[in-house]
């Protein structure tokens, strides 16, 4: 390929309006943190790191809100346990590369191939999932998928898998303490042994690290935002992905499905086979998804995989919008920075700037102190760690209510892309019809 | 007089060239304690448009259900293309060339007319996913498309419905739905087209247009089997009427014949009829 058709193709991209959008989107919300961080006089480490975080999750429910879109936006799937095959993901993975002499003990594979192994079995597991709920309405899928994965859940809690032996194998979930993960793959890059505890820089390392140490930005952070540059990359292919199966025939059936499965059988098309695809290939990429998440901590544990996962999930797709996959970016993107991430955000910026004391123990005492005309205990008592996840949580409620009532189709609106792989405005095929 | 021997007069009088496309034998469907279809045997020949008619309850959508898989017979066993379809799937059913349309519209309305258009067509390279992605093998499905995308716009302007192309189907009218039915299982290629009341709240103008459809089509070697409440267009367009009541066959042959036979006239009156 030629320079000149990468430009005309980037040029092609950046001319698409959606992906202007999310780029624009992205700058905002960057904008908008960093500029609070500024104003506020907040240090650079903490600030990049404060942008790292938010971009992180970012990211992360994108990708997420993109394969949860691929079931429920494009195929009308109603899988309420993406919790459950993320977590399916994620300790596949664990298991499959933790040493063999370790405790709990695994079968030391490198990681690649425990991420391969732990894609086709999440996939797998969704496809047999699916298998007895497939032939019925969406609401009793619903119903059998929470309740997998809150099997799932409990299973890997279970003392009795913490650490077992079966066939004469040995491995184990952790139970209820967790699993620990390889260290986060992309140290390689700037490490020359990664898995030390305190590794030596290589040449790129050394170089990055001694530019950035005069702004006060640690090497952990530098690790960061490579990481989030990947997982980027990741949301790009994935969001390419996505287009191309809308647009495709398959897109097409699915589509169909969604609105009406009697008529499109009814047109020979086999739709059990494509509702147990679609399940299977949307579930594979959420273990895939959760395992890029949890890399990045080095460690998973039941707790993290609690039904409430999958709500965050599906509230971050009815942001933006089901069945585009722009849509589920927009919803992801905004739902990890402002509903999830903006609640703590906000706590810190009242806490440093309003210098609060301790806050009162309990609500009542600080609704007493109101009566003095003094609402800082009241402030104090709403922006603690404990509170902020309650209100997190009543916020996500608000916005929902809102979003139900205003917004049925998300932010957005209604997108209805045109499932097909080439324009059906023309008529016949010219020259210039290849894509 | 049996069913039987009526036919055989038929298709004696028919030069007894005539090819069986679709035989239906002693097809049985319960609900409950409620017999639909209690005994329904009979054949449609190829290339012809054949009449389905008969009082309310008289089973002739469960027929067409039981014909088609969208339901599994008690009973009984159907036969097209010499082939044995008995309890296939819908899909399997559609596979083997016969298709069908619903009593009330059932356009996909959140996809264009076109988007409808291209869904039908059968064997489509691009419905495995993996060709749809991978770049070599999409190639084959652009290509594939744009061959379907030329059958498409040909269907829309037999059907006269071009002006509509890009609309969402649960725009569309009343009759243009009906017409974008039957434009989207004429797409998947069929060789039968079983119409559930093809007719139903469609003005006469565009009724009309559709019936000249149908015998165009015909020529072209379709058979059609429909249902249908208004006499004149079944007797005026049908090679064949069969006639259902109470879940079993009345009566079949040429309309005329069918026009004056009194049974049929009971029946239509709502009087006690022994079959």
């Amino acid at each position: 390929m030629s320079t000149g058709s990468i430009q005309a193709r980037a040029e092609g991209w950046l001319g698409n309006n959606d992906v202007r959008l999310l780029i624009a989107l992205a700058l905002a919300i960057g904008g908008l943190y960093a500029l609070f961080s500024v104003v506020l006089g907040f240090q650079l480490n903490g600030t990049v790191n404060t942008l790292r975080r938010v971009a992180f999750l970012s990211a992360i429910y994108a990708m997420l809100a993109l394969a949860l879109n691929l079931q429920w936006g494009y195929a009308g799937l109603f899988n309420l346990g993406a919790a459950g095959f993320m977590a399916i993901g994620v300790y596949t993975m664990g298991i499959l590369t933790a040493p063999v002499t370790a405790s709990p003990p695994g079968f030391g594979l490198p990681l690649p191939v425990a991420i391969l192994g732990a894609i086709l079995v999440t996939g797998l597991i969704g496809g047999l999932a699916a298998l007895p709920a497939i032939r019925l309405r969406a609401d009793y899928l619903a119903i059998v998928t929470v309740a997998f994965s809150e099997i799932v859940r409990l299973t890997l809690r279970a003392p009795e898998f913490a650490n077992t032996r079966i066939a004469g194998v040995a491995f184990g979930t952790g139970g209820a303490t967790g699993l620990s993960l390889p260290s986060n793959p992309i140290r390689i890059l700037f490490y020359t042994d990664p898995a030390a505890t305190a590794p030596a820089p290589n040449a790129l390392g050394a170089a990055i690290f001694s530019a950035v140490e005069p702004l006060g930005i640690e090497e952990t952070l530098v690790i960061g935002w490579a990481y989030v540059v990947v997982l980027c990359l990741c949301l790009g292919l994935l969001y390419w992905l996505m287009v191309r199966i809308g647009k495709s025939p398959f897109g097409r059936v699915l589509k169909s499905i969604r609105e009406d499965q009697q008529v499109t059988q009814a047109l020979g098309k086999d739709t059990r086979l494509f509702k147990i695809k679609t399940f299977a290939l949307g579930c594979a990429l959420m273990g895939l998804i959760a395992i890029l998440w949890r890399l990045s901590g080095g460690y998973a544990s039941p707790r993290m995989f609690k039904p409430i996962q999958t709500f965050y999930i599906f509230i971050a797709l009815f942001i933006g919008g089901t069945g585009s996959p722009t849509g589920s970016i927009v919803g992801g993107a905004l739902f990890a920075s402002l509903l999830f991430e903006g609640p703590s955000f906000i706590r810190r910026v009242v806490a440093e700037s309003l210098q609060l004391s301790n806050a009162p123990d309990t609500l009542v005492a600080a609704i007493v102190e109101l009566g003095s005309g003094d609402v800082i205990p009241l402030l104090a008592y709403s922006v603690q760690d404990v509170s902020i996840s309650a209100l997190r949580l009543m916020l996500l409620g608000i916005v929902l209510v809102y979003l139900m009532q205003r917004h049925p189709d998300g932010l957005l609106g209604h997108r209805k892309a045109i499932a097909s792989s080439v324009d059906l405005s023309q008529r016949e095929t010219r020259e210039d019809d290849y894509e | 007089m049996s069913k039987n021997v009526q036919s055989a007069q038929r298709d004696q009088t028919q030069n007894g060239q005539q090819e069986q496309i679709l035989t239906v034998k002693n097809l049985r469907k319960t609900f409950g304690g409620i017999t639909a279809v209690a005994d329904v045997s009979f054949h449609v020949e190829k290339g012809s448009i054949t009449g389905l008619i008969g009082p309310n309850g008289a089973g002739k959508s469960t027929t067409f259900d039981l014909i088609t898989g969208v339901q599994r017979p008690d009973g009984g066993a159907v036969e097209f293309n010499d082939t044995e379809i008995t309890g296939y799937r819908s899909d399997q059913v559609a596979n083997q060339g016969l298709v069908r349309t619903f009593q009330i519209a059932r356009e996909l309305s959140e996809m264009t007319v076109l988007e409808n258009l291209m869904l039908a067509p059968q064997n489509q390279v691009g419905e495995a996913i993996w060709r749809a992605v991978l770049p070599r093998a999409r190639t084959q499905v652009v290509e594939q498309e744009k061959a379907l995308r030329k059958q498409a716009w040909e269907m829309l302007e037999l059907f006269e419905i071009e002006h509509v192309a890009h609309e969402s189907a649960g725009n569309l009218s009343g009759g243009q739905r009906k017409l974008l039915e039957m434009a989207r299982v004429l797409m998947t290629d069929p060789e039968m087209v079983l119409l559930d009341e093809p007719l139903a709240g469609v003005n006469p103008t565009l009724e009309e247009k559709l019936i000249d459809r149908l015998h165009t089509l015909k020529e072209q070697g379709y058979t059609f089997l429909f249902v249908e409440h208004d006499m004149d267009v079944i007797m005026n367009n049908c090679d064949t009427v069969i006639v259902m009541h109470q879940g079993s066959v009345l009566t079949e042959g040429q309309p005329d014949t069918v026009k004056n036979n009194d049974k049929v006239l009971d029946a239509y009156l709502g009087e006690e009829v022994t079959i």
